[in-house]
């Protein structure tokens, strides 16, 4: 239960071991009791893990290519989903303005979601644990930079960050550009607004390793610094910056979602589920409310399955609360 | 009980079992205890961390916390059964009849309040009192636990006293009300080695002005050698022995306490011969059958791997070990 | 106690500076301010002049220096689109924003907070199953999403619905704009028009209900971290009632951080107010702000920038000095010298 207390040594298994051997120890048995017990968490996982499914494998379970124009026929446009008065067998879930199928744009939309929401979490991931462990190796200014950087990005909401670096690369890049590189822009904004929680608590731990006497044993016999970071720290350290990933995760989407709302995040060209709600908002007044409400149904339940997981995850591995 | 002054004790412990219910079974962590407190007694209560004993302080004062649970026995407070009393009445007693002092006193006072306030709050409780009235109690007590400059000091927050202050302080707060039982959960333990010894005068030199009994929990065979009157020793949930202070320090009948005696210094007593019990307590899910105390034990033999031994008048004191006496016969001996 | 406040105060001025520099930065990096002032048709010699009295062409901090001279004098220069000053455009849309903030800071607040105390207490009970169960929900749905799902409700479904169970049960409530407003002095509000208040329901709503099930989880972990504490042990072992324990004992201490952390969250409230602006099309700052950033008006992005950045240390100052009044170690540095033997 006790998380990695035990450094006999600086030599040992090789980081990759140590890394498998930090992730399985938070998938003791415990961990795995605690996730078999509870109904709700199964669920979430399950519907985590479709989504996921879905998004990757998006060209073989959608019915249609929403980018495909040809398959497109303005004539289906505006059909309700198939269980309203005027549905369309063809169209599960009806269709847009367009006549774009609702599913198929809604599974492609996810896809987007999910990319754009995991590359921002890896992003912030790298980031925040490398700034963390740097600021707790190495201490004095680096250290006071580095946290003073996080105490002043912490009181600004993270939306507003990301708002504010999109709308830079907006101004700064050449309008045709930005329509390529509309995906790393986003990835930078949100990334860049999440890095300070995993810097924290890497460097929490990397200061309370670094005044350990086997560190100090290793410098002396010269083990680089780096090496002993990566082995001690960072499987230590696993356990709750994997909670915190999964909460950014929901966030992340959340954040992309917004940005997409607001017209400056994913361009309509491509939709992602943000994108799509705004789109179909315009359509809401006149009664064609399926447009913005199956994409935003879509993106709530995707945030609560993956919010419940963080929650449970964090749960199960805080002993306190056991 | 077997003890001869059971008539009326104080404090009677029967058969108290403490559970905590997990996620792979339950674990007992007290298990079939009974033990009396009498009336000004100090009754020491020592063992290994984990051995169950701060659990039955808290069992005792009705402050379990979940998931633990009494999950059998009845605990007696001047005859009264107070284990299933409701939690309103409960508190009644508590602070008024059982006072109790926490192991850190540096996360006992509430950061937030000035001592004075603790303390008023506390007397108002319990007695009758005007809020001047509580305000003159609480610098009497102050003074009488040792604080200099109490009129200054009684504004100030616990932040602005030191570990061996703020000790103080909490005893105060015990006392507040009278109680006739103190429980001293580890009071010491946190404390600088040099303030230690004055803390437990004065808990010791306090209660006995106020006529309280303590049950005094401690890991330090020391503490207890000093201030007990009599001595019950735990080992992984159980008391494997209990008795008068200078019989169990001077004529030790569990091979466990034997052990717990050697190691403490003696003063006056050749040094060399400190010894250290190997091994390590059981953990509560895998305490073996038979003797718990079986795998360290450099005495054990057959009955002690098959049977657990209760608790039997050994002369002046009660042991639970098959080398003294038993069915199992031809535990004697080895003597 | 002034080497505190004038700590923060540097502090605060601090990052004033570093906000002033990434909107100044904007101002002059970004594009040409000469290309986004002038038409086509003006000639070189005519935009060299226009530099020059611009003093576009200082030397870096000589113009930074005047940038921030004149932002604290609310001078945010000219908008590129509107072509008026910045500074009256936004004080145009002052009241509005804050007045929505204000009132789903309230919200928040005193729903949240009695919310966060109640699941903490009551820990295993059934009404605070409930209540974390909808928390989580709270969370999951994004503001804007919230605020379709009003607007569906109470816009544009209404009348369906009542028509649908045959009794009137949802109103029928405004989800465009502010309403009238009255003007008093510069300041125009809807807190005394009929319609004012209405149009508030529902953008308020929307804007409270995530910074409320936020406050409300905070508040709960704190209390079940401070519920733990040996103090809290202790002072049930002293005998002292319920009501003495969790409300004397327990609360007081919860809101150390819970002040810290609402405080932060109020200000994140200014910055959401520009989803919910979007959503129900309420003309406040932030409907300035995203409209500026999709037509790169600079000027006004670097003075909205500027007025949230003041906020925020504005917010962060007071949530100190609270703090600073609610515990009494952070009060006392002089007099932990003298207690301490």
């Amino acid at each position: 239960m006790a998380v990695g207390e035990e450094h006999r040594g600086a030599a040992g298994p090789s980081l990759g071991a140590r890394l498998v051997d930090g992730v399985r120890r938070f998938f003791d048995g415990d961990i795995w009791y605690s996730f078999t017990r509870s109904p709700v968490v199964m669920v979430s996982a399950a519907v985590t893990v479709l989504f996921i499914a879905s998004a990757v494998f998006a060209p073989l379970v959608a019915p249609y290519d929403p980018f495909d124009l040809a398959s497109i026929d303005l004539l289906d446009s505006s059909l309700p989903p198939i269980w309203m008065d005027g549905g369309d067998p063809r169209f599960l879930l009806g269709t847009d303005a367009q006549g774009r199928d609702m599913l198929s744009a809604v599974i492609y939309g996810a896809r987007i979601s999910l990319g754009v929401g995991f590359a921002s979490v890896v992003f912030a991931m790298l980031l925040g644990i490398s700034l963390g462990l740097l600021s707790g190796y190495l201490g004095g200014t680096v250290d006071a930079v580095i946290m003073r950087i996080a105490d002043v990005q912490l009181t600004f909401p993270a939306i507003l960050i990301a708002l504010l670096i999109d709308g830079l690369a907006r101004t700064v890049l050449p309008r045709d550009l930005h329509g390529q590189v509309w995906f790393y822009v986003l990835v930078l904004a949100i990334g860049l607004s999440f890095w300070v929680q995993y810097a924290r608590t890497v460097r929490g731990s990397a200061m309370v390793e670094r005044s350990k006497e086997y560190v100090q044993a290793a410098r002396v016999i010269g083990i680089p610094p780096l090496v002993i970071m990566l082995r001690h720290v960072l499987p230590n350290v696993m356990g709750p910056v994997l909670v915190i990933a999964t909460i950014n995760l929901a966030i992340a989407v959340i954040t992309e979602a917004t940005l997409s709302f607001l017209g400056v995040g994913v361009p309509a060209t491509s939709p992602s589920l943000g994108t799509l709600v705004r789109v179909g908002n315009d359509f809401l007044f006149s009664g064609e409310w399926w447009i913005t409400i199956f994409p935003g149904a879509a993106l709530a339940i995707l945030v609560l399955a993956v919010n419940l997981l963080g929650d449970w995850l964090r749960d199960a591995l805080n002993p306190k609360l056991r | 009980m077997t003890s001869t002054q059971a008539n009326h004790p104080l404090l009677r412990v029967d058969n108290l079992r403490i559970e905590i219910p997990g996620r792979r079974g339950t674990l007992v962590a007290v298990d079939d205890i009974s033990f009396h407190i009498d009336e000004g007694e100090v009754l020491g209560v020592v063992g290994e961390s984990g051995a169950g004993k701060s659990l039955t302080g808290s069992a005792v004062i009705g402050l379990l916390e979940p998931p633990c649970r009494i999950a059998g026995g009845e605990i007696h407070f001047d005859g009264r059964r107070i284990d299933n009393l409701p939690y309103e009445q409960l508190r009644r007693i508590r602070g008024r009849h059982v006072g109790m002092v926490f192991q850190d006193p540096l996360t006992s006072l509430n950061p937030l309040y000035t001592v004075g306030r603790q303390l008023t709050e506390t007397i108002l409780t319990h007695n009758d009192l005007s809020e001047k009235g509580a305000r003159k109690r609480a610098l009497e007590l102050l003074r009488e636990v040792g604080i200099p400059a109490a009129e200054r000091r009684i504004d100030q927050y616990p932040h602005e006293f030191s570990g061996g202050m703020r000790q103080r302080v909490v005893i105060a707060l015990a006392l507040c009300a009278n109680p006739r039982l103190v429980i001293a959960d580890e009071p010491t333990t946190a404390l600088d080695v040099s303030i230690q010894a004055q803390i437990i005068t004065l808990l010791k030199r306090l209660c006995r002005d106020h006529g309280a009994a303590v049950m005094l929990v401690t890991h330090d065979m020391g503490v207890i050698a000093e201030t007990a009157d009599r001595v019950a020793v735990m080992y992984a949930g159980r008391i494997v022995e209990v008795g008068p202070v200078a019989e169990v320090v001077l004529r030790a009948k569990h091979p466990y306490t034997v052990g717990l005696m050697g190691s403490i210094p003696l003063v006056g007593h050749d040094v060399e011969r400190l010894t250290q019990i190997d091994g390590a307590m059981p953990r509560l899910d895998a305490i073996p059958p038979g003797c718990a105390f079986n795998p360290r034990c450099p005495r054990a033999f057959e009955p002690c791997l098959r049977e657990r031994p209760e608790l039997l008048t050994v002369g002046p004191v009660e042991a639970a070990c098959w080398l003294h006496g038993g069915t199992s016969g031809g535990g004697g001996g080895h003597d | 106690m002034i080497a505190f406040v004038v700590r923060r105060l540097l502090q605060s001025i601090l990052v004033l500076l570093a906000v002033g520099f990434i909107a100044f930065s904007l101002f002059t990096y970004v594009g040409d301010p000469i290309n986004n002032m002038v038409g086509q048709d003006t000639t070189l010699a005519q935009r060299a002049e226009l530099r020059e009295r611009l003093g576009l062409d200082d030397p870096f901090v000589v113009q930074y220096g005047r940038f921030l001279l004149n932002a604290a004098q609310g001078d945010f220069g000219i908008s590129y689109r509107h072509r008026r000053p910045v500074a009256q455009l936004i004080a145009e849309r002052v009241p509005a924003t804050l007045e929505l903030s204000l009132v789903a800071a309230a919200l928040a607040l005193f729903i949240g907070v009695p919310m966060g105390v109640y699941t903490g207490l009551h820990r295993r009970g059934f009404l605070s199953q409930v209540f974390l169960a909808l928390s989580l929900i709270g969370i999951s749905l994004p503001t804007f999403l919230i605020g379709i799902l009003l607007i569906l409700v109470f816009g544009v479904l209404s009348q369906d619905i009542n028509a649908a169970i045959g009794f009137h049960l949802v109103p029928q409530l405004p989800t465009f704009g502010r309403g009238d407003t009255v003007q008093l002095g510069w300041w125009s509000t809807g807190f005394l028009t009929e319609s004012g208040l209405l149009a508030l329901i529902l953008p308020s709503i929307t804007l409270a209900l995530f910074q409320m099930t936020l406050i409300m989880r905070l508040v709960r972990s704190e209390m079940l971290e401070v519920l733990r504490t040996d103090y809290i042990k202790f002072a049930r072992a002293r005998g002292l009632s319920n009501r003495a324990v969790n409300f004397g004992h327990a609360l007081k201490n919860t809101l150390v951080p819970v002040i810290t952390i609402t405080g932060l969250q109020l200000g994140s409230i200014i910055a959401f107010a520009l989803i919910t602006e979007q959503v129900f099309q309420w003309p406040g700052m932030g409907l300035l702000f995203i409209q500026a950033i999709s037509e790169v008006d600079i000027p006004v992005m670097a003075a909205y920038l500027m007025l949230v950045g003041f906020f925020f240390v504005v917010i962060n100052l007071v949530v100190d000095l609270l703090y600073y009044v609610v515990d009494p170690r952070l009060r006392a540095d002089k007099a932990v010298a003298a207690g301490h033997q």
